[in-house]
């Protein structure tokens, strides 16, 4: 037990090292995939939240990467609202969606929670597709600019907004590993474990699960904010239930539960996307597959089957 | 007062729609506890082969039964061969999913990006004039065949032997087992009846909403709703919900086309907070 955790975090540590150094070095191509996988990784580990800590999956999660993205876009180019403001707004209105789904979501379980998180999430695409005169409806908003942090540090220069987002990366890795392993973690644990004894315990698990679906939704926002900075650009797709499926299948093919698994998951993802893309435009088909083959060959994430090959690659 | 019946009218033409889709969803939920996620993809699926079959060979009714039936096979297959493998339901639900991206990305790889449709028979072309209001036959069409399917799941669920196994396995898996019930072949016979259904909705909608890749993800949460409102498993949930929904997004659309999508919220909202298992769900 000691090993494998001794394992993991020399491979979180030694990652960690070359994501700092190895940047300057990589081609500007590579610099943005790079930001792409922390961005999604952050995203991933929101889910990781309700999927692998609550055994929540849910089928809606870009909604409030959508929404956080889309404040960003709204309010920087019409209304050239500050750094501070957009980012302020962003998160919060995130935060208030999470807050005002949680409250029709947080009773369901199972295929029920899948259903409503779907239509819930489709919701937020509803409006960005049809709500022409605010989003620009299937146009999307262009030219969201870099912000202006006010230093003489550009955020225009991709290293230095590359370095931002992998600050922002460790920060909301930290504060979701302090709150999966705080003792309200560990209760959304005993939820996802056994929800009728824990409420026999005297927990109250509809508050929960509640703060547990608020806290994955505001950090989802964290990662649309980046995401329309690093962009500049948001369109329905960000919303759409394919963005949603995604980075579903980011946590899945990463191991839910394991937090750095989903974005170890992201990156794959991430890496695929545009990796493919520059060879064929199809991306749907093949992400299809990889759901279907993942499900039938590592239906614990790649952590899990690295560890199985590890261990001789006995099926059991 | 014409708008309200006009748009009453509308409304309950795309709750008929709605209805073919939810009542197989449902009904394929009550038997294997499945939500089957490529069910919006069956009804976009369905549409494209229709359409195709429509340039060919110009019948309506060909168009409806070669699609309802080519879908159904692909969705027994999937049952059969994919589906019925797992217990548990999420693998089942994920491998849904990876269907629906795939069945996305083969529509758009045969049938192309731009939007497709095709006239409604000739016969049932042009409109209907009482006094003021205006009303396309087609849709009331829709209308009466929606119901005339409605009125056919009940007998089949009620009156025949097989709707008896139906419910038995809705209710109790592992008695019906017992009794000698069939469960795999209900199973399997019922994901081809709600694949069929959606594949005939897809048909029946293409002309007056088109068949374009991207319906399939639009249809399916209004789907969802129809289900969550309604209750799951249960037919006259489906029935009831669909009106709901169908009508709900159709004023939602004519009095504030913006926020049309979002209006949707509304039903789930007050359904799910009342009764969150939905107006008709046992569950």
């Amino acid at each position: 037990m000691i090993t494998e955790f001794r394992v993991k975090i020399s491979g979180i540590i030694a990652a960690f090292i070359l994501l700092v150094i190895l940047p300057p070095t990589l081609p500007s191509y590579w610099l943005t995939i790079l930001t792409q996988m922390l961005i999604f990784g952050i995203m991933a580990m929101s889910l990781d939240v309700l999927m692998g800590y609550m055994g929540r999956p849910s089928f809606g999660h870009a909604a409030f990467f959508g929404v956080s993205a889309y404040a960003i876009a709204i309010l920087s180019t019409r209304y050239q609202v500050g750094f501070l403001g957009c980012v302020a707004t962003g998160f919060l209105l995130a935060t208030a969606i999470a807050a005002l789904y949680g409250l029709l979501v947080a009773h369901a379980a199972g295929v029920y929670f899948l259903m409503i998180t779907l239509a819930l999430g489709m919701v937020i695409w509803g409006l960005a597709f049809r709500w022409v005169t605010m989003t620009g409806g299937d146009n999307g908003i262009a030219g969201i600019p870099r912000p202006d942090l006010g230093i003489p540090i550009s955020l225009d220069d991709p290293i230095v907004f590359y370095y931002v987002v992998l600050i922002v990366f460790v920060i909301v890795l930290f504060l979701l590993f302090i709150f999966i392993h705080s003792p309200f973690g560990q209760s959304l644990m005993g939820i996802r474990e056994s929800e009728s004894r824990m409420r026999i315990l005297g927990y109250n698990t509809w508050l929960h699960k509640y703060l547990g679906y608020v806290v994955a939704g505001a950090f989802s926002g964290i990662s649309g904010i980046l995401w329309a900075y690093y962009n500049g650009f948001v369109s329905p797709m960000d919303a759409e239930l394919t963005a949603s499926f995604e980075v579903f299948l980011m946590v899945i093919l990463g191991g839910p539960g394991t937090l750095i698994g989903p974005a170890l998951g992201a990156g794959i993802i991430v890496f695929l996307k545009n990796f493919i893309s520059a060879y064929t435009h199809r991306w749907l088909l093949i992400i299809g597959a990889i759901y279907i083959l993942t499900i039938l060959y590592a239906p614990g994430g790649v952590m899990e089957l690295g560890i199985r090959f590890a261990k001789g690659g006995d099926k059991e | 007062m014409e708008f309200l019946i006009v748009q009453t009218l509308s409304g309950i033409s795309f709750a008929a729609i709605l209805f073919l889709l939810a009542s197989g969803l449902s009904l394929i939920f009550g038997v294997m506890n499945i939500v089957n996620i490529a069910h919006g993809s069956y009804y976009m699926l369905g549409g494209y082969i229709g359409i195709s079959i429509f340039w060919k060979t110009g019948s309506f009714v060909l168009a409806i039964l070669g699609a309802g039936l080519s879908i159904a096979i692909v969705g027994i297959g999937m049952q059969r061969f994919l589906l019925r493998r797992y217990f548990e339901h999420y693998p089942q639900v994920l491998m849904t999913m990876g269907f629906a991206l795939i069945f996305r990305d083969l529509a758009l790889l045969i049938w192309g990006g731009d939007p497709l449709s095709f006239p409604a028979p000739a016969f049932l072309q042009g409109s209907i004039h009482m006094g003021e209001i205006v009303f396309p036959v087609y849709r009331l069409f829709v209308i009466a065949l929606s119901t005339a399917v409605a009125i056919g799941l009940w007998v089949f669920n009620e009156k025949t032997s097989f709707g008896a196994s139906l419910r038995a396995t809705v209710d109790d898996n592992e008695m019906a087992r017992g009794v000698g019930i069939n469960v795999p072949l209900v199973s399997a016979l019922m994901f081809g009846l709600g694949a069929f259904l959606a594949a005939f909705g897809g048909v029946v909608a293409a002309p007056f909403f088109g068949v374009y890749a991207g319906a399939d993800f639009e249809i399916l949460p209004l789907a969802f709703v129809v289900v969550i409102v309604g209750g799951m498993g249960s037919l006259k949930g489906a029935a009831v919900g669909s009106i709901l929904v169908g009508l709900v997004d159709n004023f939602g659309k004519a009095l504030v086309p913006d926020l049309s999508y979002f209006t949707l919220f509304l039903p789930m909202a007050i359904v799910l907070a009342i009764k969150p298992t939905g107006l008709f769900g046992r569950k």
